[in-house]
């Protein structure tokens, strides 16, 4: 029985729970609906959520459990001689697992009789060729262990499978006949299904709770076997990137966090003060009609996917600036002789940021109270003084905040540098030469044909995760100051 | 009505410092101000009273020109400062601003130390020369504010610190340190306990030494107290204008008499 049939029971099964909840209710009360304690369709979500939660949860377990429980066991089936050299475990299992899915697909097809496929004694190379005319996928001939491990694995899962549709089943039955029963006029289905409501969205708040969490430990795993690999004086303290494939690379995060910083630096000179006067016109001077305008079309910006602006930096930025600061440029200069530059990714890293700089201290600025600006224009000070003095200086704490989570994201930017900032990992100050950052170099290592094997494909982990826990630092810190603020006023 | 005797009420005619001739204010389509005429005497409290939306505040904000910050507001009319119109081209409301001092009803000192609160307006205008005068400016207008003795210890520490009632009278200390020739003040104590109220009212009567106070207030109490002269709003009109007395012992208006005994409002 497919996992669809078993879904579309379980919704039957509740929909039916559902009225006939609901009847046993009202027929608890002689169909007068004033007389129970709760709406009449209460008590049908209750019985309804009672069938289908338990039951679900104990399905995705189950589905999560079961292909672990059975590799784990077919694993220590296969002898040690049956992994040939310069293979390993991982290898002989994904061949188990494709002869095993092999023979599901030849048996649906009708090639193999379910007999044949349970036979042990079967002839190994017959068995290959019949695989093979099914247009199954193999990458070797079956061998003997392999063919049994196969055979084990696919009786565990039909037996799990089984087992877990029978219990999946049970549950939802036995769950909607206690719910059942329970429905009674005096029974408190409204606050019963409240808490099922409840659990929902602590659910759904605990997935995302549980992904961060997820994400930080595989990533800390590979992080620790590339430090295994490689060693972490050289990733955290040496000075040259020199990834080399056939072995013996010089591994080291300064010059890329230093190409990083640099660029988020160019980013935030152009995106702080442009995006923060940006904000003070919309909020001090735009009357509303301007303000009910430039406000939207501003935050279209932020709507550009940042693919688009690297195809701006590729194509119009990057030329525009070699023909003013180029050779033969019209300045005259000759500084820059490429338009990969950490300026032209700066700049445009900036634009894209200057919607999130404004909106944010727009919303700051607004925060500031009104008497503050009445204060100071009684005192006989301009707009621009008041701005100045007082509105600015009120709102500080929270246009850092902003900065800060401007500079959070200038730092996890990845498409704008990989198409404009170069691929050059070095220590240099001249913002008019290609250099290459954190994120650049971990999509780097990671396309391509990778060995998980290799210190070189590795170190993408360490690199992803020194670069998460600096922007979740910055973004801590940023929260603090912006919450801090917010106590001020409320 | 004993507590109305506390101010001892000079009859003696003073120089007229603000002059209102026919001013109309409009919001938008509403016509807020109707036909004010009302002259302010120089070093007099002058009291504006009147039911919550009379139009008293709106007439207050037209004084210093405030409301040339709200766009759908529209003042038409004379205000004459010392024989001079305020919404003549050529004087800048920025400057009248200086010279027209204002407190309002929530205190609202700047997120800034105490003596930056009060150094605000001179910075601003330039009155001082150096640190020093800067010093003294800052001295005379927190004892002019009757705080001095409170802060001169911690005029260090943020404005936003004090209690409510010290926050009111630093706002005024920071009104006098420009130098204004005219105080208004929007509700001053509205948002201060009795005791603060009564340090503040101890405060403007002190005031009037120097400056022509204008006061507008929801407490006929206040009113009383405070003031020398009386201006009472209903429904954006100037109903009855006199001595403080006279209006709350004898109005002419049977509208006037009305609000202070209580029958509307």
């Amino acid at each position: 029985m497919a996992l669809s049939w078993l879904l579309l029971i379980l919704l039957a099964l509740a929909v039916i729970g559902y009225f006939a909840g609901r009847s046993r209710a009202l027929a608890s009360a002689d169909g007068d609906a004033r007389a129970l304690h709760s709406l009449p369709s209460y008590y049908g979500y209750n019985v309804a959520l009672t069938a289908l939660i338990p039951a679900l949860g104990i399905l995705i377990i189950w589905l999560l459990a079961q292909p672990l429980i059975v590799e784990n066991t077919v694993s220590g089936m296969i002898p040690d001689t049956a992994i040939s050299e310069g293979s390993d475990r991982g290898l002989v299992m994904s061949e188990v697992r494709r002869v095993a899915y092999g023979l599901d697909g030849a048996i649906a097809s009708g090639l193999l009789s379910e007999a044949q496929a349970r036979n042990a004694d079967a002839d190994v190379q017959a068995l290959t060729q019949s695989l093979k005319d099914a247009g199954q996928v193999l990458t070797q001939d079956i061998s003997k262990p392999i063919l049994l491990a196969a055979q084990k694995y696919r009786g565990i899962t039909s037996t799990g499978s089984i087992a877990m549709q029978m219990a999946v089943l049970i549950v939802a039955l036995v769950g909607a006949a206690l719910a059942y029963i329970r429905t009674h006029k005096e029974f408190r289905a409204r606050n019963v299904v409240e808490q099922g409501i409840l659990a929902l969205l602590l659910l759904a708040a605990s997935i995302a709770i549980l992904t961060t969490v997820g994400i930080v430990l595989s990533m800390l795993f590979e992080t620790m076997n590339f430090f295994q690999l490689h060693s972490w004086k050289d990733f955290f303290l040496g000075s040259t990137w020199a990834p080399n494939f056939r072995g013996g690379s010089e591994l080291s995060i300064l010059p890329l966090l230093w190409g990083t910083l640099y660029i988020s630096l160019v980013a935030l000179l152009v995106a702080v003060p442009v995006g923060l006067f940006a904000a003070i016109y919309l909020s001090e001077y735009a009357t509303g009609a301007t303000r009910s305008i430039a406000k939207p079309l501003l935050e279209i910006l932020a709507g550009i996917p940042t693919i688009v602006y690297g195809l701006f930096a590729l194509l119009t930025v990057g030329p525009a600036l070699v023909s003013l600061f180029g050779d033969g440029g019209a300045l005259g200069l000759g500084w820059m002789a490429s338009s990969n530059a950490v300026l032209t990714a700066g700049l445009v890293m900036g634009i894209m940021l200057i919607p999130f700089v404004s909106s944010l201290s727009d919303d700051i600025i607004n925060a500031v109270p009104q008497s503050m600006r009445d204060g100071s224009l009684g005192l006989g000070a301009t707009k621009s003084e008041t701005v100045r003095q007082v509105v600015l200086p009120a709102a500080l704490p929270g246009i850092v905040g902003a900065i800060l989570l401007a500079a959070s994201r200038a730092i996890g930017e990845t498409m704008i540098v990989v198409m404009a900032a170069g691929a050059i990992a070095k220590f240099s100050g001249n913002p008019f030469e290609a250099m290459t950052t954190i994120t650049t170099r971990i999509v780097s290592q990671l396309t391509g044909d990778t060995d998980f094997a290799s210190p070189e494909t590795l170190v993408a982990f360490a690199l992803g995760l020194t670069l998460f826990i600096i922007t979740l630092g910055l973004n801590i810190f940023a929260l603090y100051i912006v919450r801090k603020y917010r106590e001020q006023y409320e | 009505m004993n507590d109305m005797t506390r101010v001892e009420r000079t009859v003696d005619s003073k120089a007229i410092k603000i002059a209102a001739n026919d001013v109309q204010v409009h919001y938008g389509d509403t016509h807020a101000i109707k036909d004010v005429n009302v002259e302010i005497e120089d070093k007099t409290v002058t009291a504006f009273i009147g039911p919550s939306g009379c139009g008293k505040s709106t007439f207050l904000r037209c004084l210093n020109r405030m409301n040339d910050t709200i766009d759908i507001c529209r003042v038409t009319g004379d205000i004459l400062l010392d024989g001079e119109d305020i919404y003549d081209k050529r004087v800048d409301p920025v400057q009248l601003r200086a010279k027209v001092g204002m407190v309002f009803q929530k205190p609202n000192p700047f997120p800034k130390s105490i003596y930056d609160n009060v150094a605000y307006g001179p910075r601003i205008h330039g009155l001082a020369k150096n640190k020093a005068e800067l010093d003294e400016l800052v001295e005379k207008s927190l004892r002019r504010g009757a705080i001095w003795d409170e802060v001169k210890d911690r005029l260090d520490a943020p404005g936003t610190g004090l209690s409510g009632g010290q926050q009111q009278r630093l706002c005024i200390a920071r009104a006098v340190a420009t130098e204004p020739e005219v105080l208004l003040m929007d509700e001053p104590c509205s948002a201060l306990d009795p005791i603060a109220t009564a340090q503040v009212e101890e405060l403007i009567d002190d005031l009037r030494k120097r400056y022509s106070v204008v006061i507008v207030t929801h407490s006929m109490q206040q009113a009383a107290r405070v003031s020398q002269k009386t201006a009472f709003f209903h429904l954006g009109n100037l109903v009855e204008f006199g001595e403080t007395g006279q209006i709350f012992t004898n109005p002419e208006d049977p509208r006037t008499e009305s609000y202070i005994t209580g029958r509307i409002g």
